[in-house]
């Protein structure tokens, strides 16, 4: 076995941790830039992890199998394959932003802070990589605590409500899918994920046990349904994203609802393929909802940062419409194209929507921190004032309405291709979503806050453009939206590989 | 068996007794020296440890056997098992107590020897297979717990919690020992294994299944008010309350342990023949335990008061894996296990709680605002034990807790496990409210909360266990797996 690859990345954020713990809390500045530092190590492995994996290999490599819990048979199994390696990337890119921008706007208890953060980080870190039922399970659930307390005690006006209403729904959903891992395991014989794929559905045909099968099947996809979020789950999300500080929003929307997404393609899909495929519909529907919901919600709100909070609960309805649109086509013969293009599109969304509304959370923190307001009648005619801000926000605000030449509008586009091919009528209600998406974000955005006249009596001299640490902040998300926009393939095809053996094996 | 060799197996039960009177003899020659009474809580600490050097010692001997003495003790894994328990409950009772009980009774020398024989009843009801045993070795525990309750003889709410707590514990021993009589009119026999060759009788079964059932009822009667399950439950929130916290903590623990390992012994070894019978009772009054205990918790202001409800509702989760004891011993093992990172969970939450009070004067929830920026350590200790009593990893309670459903997945009863998933969900919410009162408010005083050496002590050693065995279960796995094995059936 070579270098653990893996457990480096994943153990760094603890190391981390634990080096924070021990640094005295006066030390504020040194807390911060150790932060920084330590995290463009994992950042550095990433990129690396995603050169070195190899495609025309494909399936799980890095592994790394170490017993761990012999007994139950639990082991530490770790392993990336093409749709891991990208979110992989994405939380180590995400983190190191959040370290930079909390850097400067973080101001009290920065140890507690930055000690949270890091832990949080290992918890994502362990999600993505496990391939372990139980050690799944262990990193899903040490990324709440951190979380819990992040809002709790960073976040604005009603954090404490917001903080423990979190906690509780993500726990429902958690520990709905404990049980069903259970059940897995004693028919599996073992907590593995992979093997869990080959045999469950041998060793438990979904026609011949159809009542404890759906138990499972929908205990998981609650599960994941409550953390992507989707209709009618979504509620702690308005709440949680709203209150959280800026870095933990950016977390919260960029990669916390992938770990729901991440989880229906890893184990919900293919562990449950009949069951999912029964139960297209239900999740078809549900999506739909979402997607449509979700938009004209955000065409009512009036807080910039809610707005954004539904919005995501419309976009990752285009993950689950994705999703779906795959599952359906398991007992269409002939759609396998489609269903390869449609699942392709949900995990190209899933990175997508990271980095599209993780920068939008980091431009409402960005305003906020000026005007301490949210309001979005409060501004207008920011475009002349703050044209740097204007442009950044524009680009992503494109990008998050699927404008061609930017990243969202890839994941749409293959996410429509497939589904319109599979479940027409559901692609063509979902499809009302993007219409509404460039209503919010053009009228309710760009409109309102960035046209008309300036407020020079309120804001006149008190708003400044973005300050350097922004934009440095900012830059390596727009060139991503740019780069996905102009030249998808270099992670399509990655995840293309990684989603066609999935499919090719159910 | 020879008296040496029978004397030999009895060994830790005989240094807890002479412990005990040790110290009661030393309190009196020191009757007039209060500094040397100092030492006296030192001093059990010693006998404790030469108790717990016994159990040691006996359990390797025992090399996984049973050693059966006189149809009236089994010294098994399972009685060392508890015994340890016992031994390392009193230990930490002891180590709460030096400061908490320093100045509020003169009476300090008994209360340590009090708690060595209230461990005593814990070992002896654990190793007990006699009907007659059980009922004596319950006393005794219940005996010694009354009076520790009830130790602060000038204030009123431990008086009040001591009467309560006795006036219930007698009417239920009553029934218990009624229960236990019909067993012995029907069988002719206190012995358990008697018991259960005389209903391996199928005929015999049939007719007298009622009364059966009825005794089995009384008996639990007795066991449930120990274990402090629904509708059992009534002393604990007053008896909590009143009590000095570290007896409150004891009984928290202690009681609780014992309580279940005579229920195993007697279900299983007594009456696996009525499985059926005693898995539907347990089951019902799991989920109302459960549920109860998690619901009212939620409406509680004072501290202790909620650890009360918290602890009926662990009784209830615990009851899951008796209830569902099937194919490959998952309950029992999740019976044992659970039982034993809940003694590190709970005393560990106890020595923050003795630790704010003897700090404030207060149990009150709202006066743990801003806990966290008056003593750290406290607070994250809170948020440890906490995490363990809701079972979220990385701590050991969600070890616990997997063995636990893992026995009603494997029994296929769903709903059993979806009830106690759905309480555990509950049971955040109530111990976060303390954690957001100590973390998000402001303090209401800036003053930090000193700890004294002994309870810092305790703090660490139950947060290195409690996240110990959260991250490397395999040993105390293995341990549980081991003394489920010998008491299957």
């Amino acid at each position: 076995m070579g270098f653990p690859l893996l457990t480096v990345i994943l153990f760094f954020p603890l190391l981390g941790a634990i080096v924070v713990w021990l640094i005295p809390k006066e030390k504020e500045q040194l807390i911060r830039w150790f932060s920084i530092v330590l995290s463009f190590i994992p950042l550095a492995l990433s990129i690396y992890l995603w050169i070195a994996y190899t495609r025309s290999a494909g399936g799980m490599q890095f592994e790394e199998i170490y017993n761990w819990i012999p007994v139950l048979k639990i082991r530490y199994h770790v392993g990336v394959d093409g749709i891991s390696v990208p979110l992989v990337f994405l939380t180590s890119l995400l983190s190191t932003l959040s370290h930079f921008y909390s850097a400067y706007t973080i101001k009290k208890q920065v140890k507690e802070y930055y000690l949270f953060f890091l832990l949080l980080q290992m918890g994502m870190y362990g999600v993505f990589m496990s391939l372990d039922f139980v050690l799944f399970y262990v990193f899903w659930e040490i990324g709440l605590v951190p979380m819990y307390f992040l809002i709790g005690i960073w976040g604005g006006a009603r954090r404490e409500y917001a903080a423990i209403k979190f906690f509780l729904y993500t726990l429902i959903g958690s520990v709905a899918m404990l049980l069903a891992i259970l059940y897995v395991y004693f028919n599996v014989g073992s907590f593995d994920i992979l093997e869990a794929t080959e045999k469950f559905h041998l060793i438990r045909p979904f026609a011949a046990n159809i009542v404890p099968v759906s138990l499972a099947f929908w205990a998981f996809f609650v599960g994941f349904a409550i953390k992507v979020p989707s209709f009618p789950f979504h509620t702690w999300l308005p709440d949680a994203h709203t209150e959280a500080p800026t870095a933990g929003s950016v977390i919260l929307a960029g990669i916390l609802l992938k770990l729901g997404a991440y989880g229906m393609v890893r184990i919900a899909l293919p562990i449950f393929s009949e069951a999912f495929s029964y139960y297209a519909w239900v999740v078809g529907i549900l999506a739909v909802i979402s997607i449509v919901y979700g938009a004209f919600v955000c065409m009512a709100q009036w807080d910039l940062k809610r707005l954004i909070a539904y919005s995501s609960v419309s976009h990752m309805g285009y993950v689950m419409l994705g999703i779906a649109a795959a599952a359906f086509a398991l007992r269409m013969p002939g759609k396998e194209t489609s269903a390869a293009i449609a699942l392709n599109g949900a995990v190209l969304q899933m990175f997508n929507h990271g980095i599209i509304t993780g920068g939008l959370f980091f431009l409402v923190g960005i305003i906020y921190e000026q005007a301490h307001t949210r309001e979005l009648k409060a501004f207008g005619g920011l475009a002349s004032k703050l044209p740097t801000y204007y442009g950044i926000f524009a680009v992503t605000g494109f990008a998050s309405l699927g404008l061609p030449g930017l990243a969202g509008f890839w994941a749409e586009f293959m996410v429509f291709r497939g589904a319109f091919d599979i479940i027409p009528i559901y692609a063509v209600i979902g499809a009302v979503g993007i219409v509404v998406t460039a209503g919010y974000i053009l009228w309710k955005i760009i409109q309102y806050m960035f046209l008309g006249t300036f407020n020079e009596e309120r804001w006149g001299g008190k708003l400044v453009d973005m300050a350097t640490f922004e934009k440095v902040t900012m830059w390596p998300l727009v060139l991503f939206m740019f780069a996905i926009g102009v030249y998808p393939a270099f992670i399509v095809n990655l995840l293309n590989d990684a989603t066609t053996a999935l499919l090719a094996k159910l | 068996m020879t008296l040496a060799k029978t004397l030999a197996l009895l060994s830790p039960e005989l240094v807890l007794l002479a412990g005990g009177l040790g110290i009661l003899l030393l309190d009196m020659i020191w009757k007039d020296d209060e500094g040397k009474k100092d030492w006296l809580p030192y001093l059990t600490l010693v006998g404790l440890g030469g108790a717990l050097a016994a159990v040691i010692v006996v359990w390797r001997g025992l090399g996984g056997g049973v050693s059966a003495l006189a149809t009236m003790l089994d010294v098994d894994a399972l009685a060392m098992f508890i015994c340890l328990m016992a031994v390392l409950v009193a230990a930490l009772v002891v180590v709460f107590s030096v400061e908490f009980v320093r100045g509020k009774t003169p009476y300090r020398g008994e209360f340590y020897a009090f708690l060595l024989f209230a461990a005593l009843g814990i070992a002896l009801m654990a190793a007990a297979t006699n009907l007659v045993l059980i009922y004596i070795s319950v006393e005794l525990l219940s005996v010694t717990s009354y009076v520790l309750t009830g130790y602060l003889r000038g204030d009123a709410k431990s008086n009040e919690a001591a009467i309560k707590y006795f006036l219930y514990g007698a009417i239920v021993s009553a029934a218990m020992l009624y229960g236990m009589s019909l067993f012995y009119g029907i069988t002719g026999t206190t012995d358990l294994r008697g018991i259960a060759e005389f209903f391996s009788d199928p005929a015999s079964m049939s007719e007298l299944h009622w009364v059966v059932f009825a005794a089995m009822v009384l008996l639990f009667a007795g066991l449930g008010f120990k274990i402090a399950a629904v509708p059992f439950h009534q002393w604990a929130p007053d008896a909590y309350e009143g009590a000095p916290t570290p007896v409150t903590a004891f009984l928290s623990v202690g009681p609780k342990a014992a309580g279940f390992a005579v229920l195993l012994r007697v279900l299983i070894i007594g009456l696996p023949q009525f499985e059926a019978d005693w898995t539907a009772l347990l089951a019902a009054i799991s989920i109302v335990t459960m549920t109860l205990g998690n619901v009212v918790a939620i409406v509680q202001k004072n501290i202790k008061r909620m650890i009360a409800y918290s602890s009926i509702a662990q009784a209830g989760y615990i009851l899951i894996g008796l209830a569902c004891l099937g194919a490959d011993n998952y309950g029992l093992q999740g019976v044992l296990l659970y039982l034993l990172v809940y003694l590190f969970a709970n005393l560990g939450l106890f020595a923050v709680v003795i630790a704010f009070s003897n700090a404030t004067g207060s149990d009150e929830i709202e006066d743990y605002a801003g806990l966290m920026r008056r003593s750290p350590w406290l607070a994250a200790g809170m948020v440890v034990f906490f995490l363990s009593l809701v079972g979220i990893p990385p701590t050991a309670g969600f070890f616990g807790k997997v063995l636990i459903f893992a026995s009603a997945i494997r029994t296929q009863s769903y709903l059993l496990a979806a009830i106690g998933v759905l309480n555990g969900v509950i049971s955040l919410y109530y111990y976060f409210n303390v954690v957001r009162q100590g973390f998000f408010l402001p303090p209401k005083e800036a003053a930090p909360i000193p700890a004294a050496p002994e309870l810092r002590v305790a703090l660490l050693v139950c947060m290195a266990v409690v996240l110990g065995i959260g991250v490397f279960p395999q040993p105390f796995i293995q341990l549980a797996q081991g003394v489920a094995r010998l008491l299957a059936i």
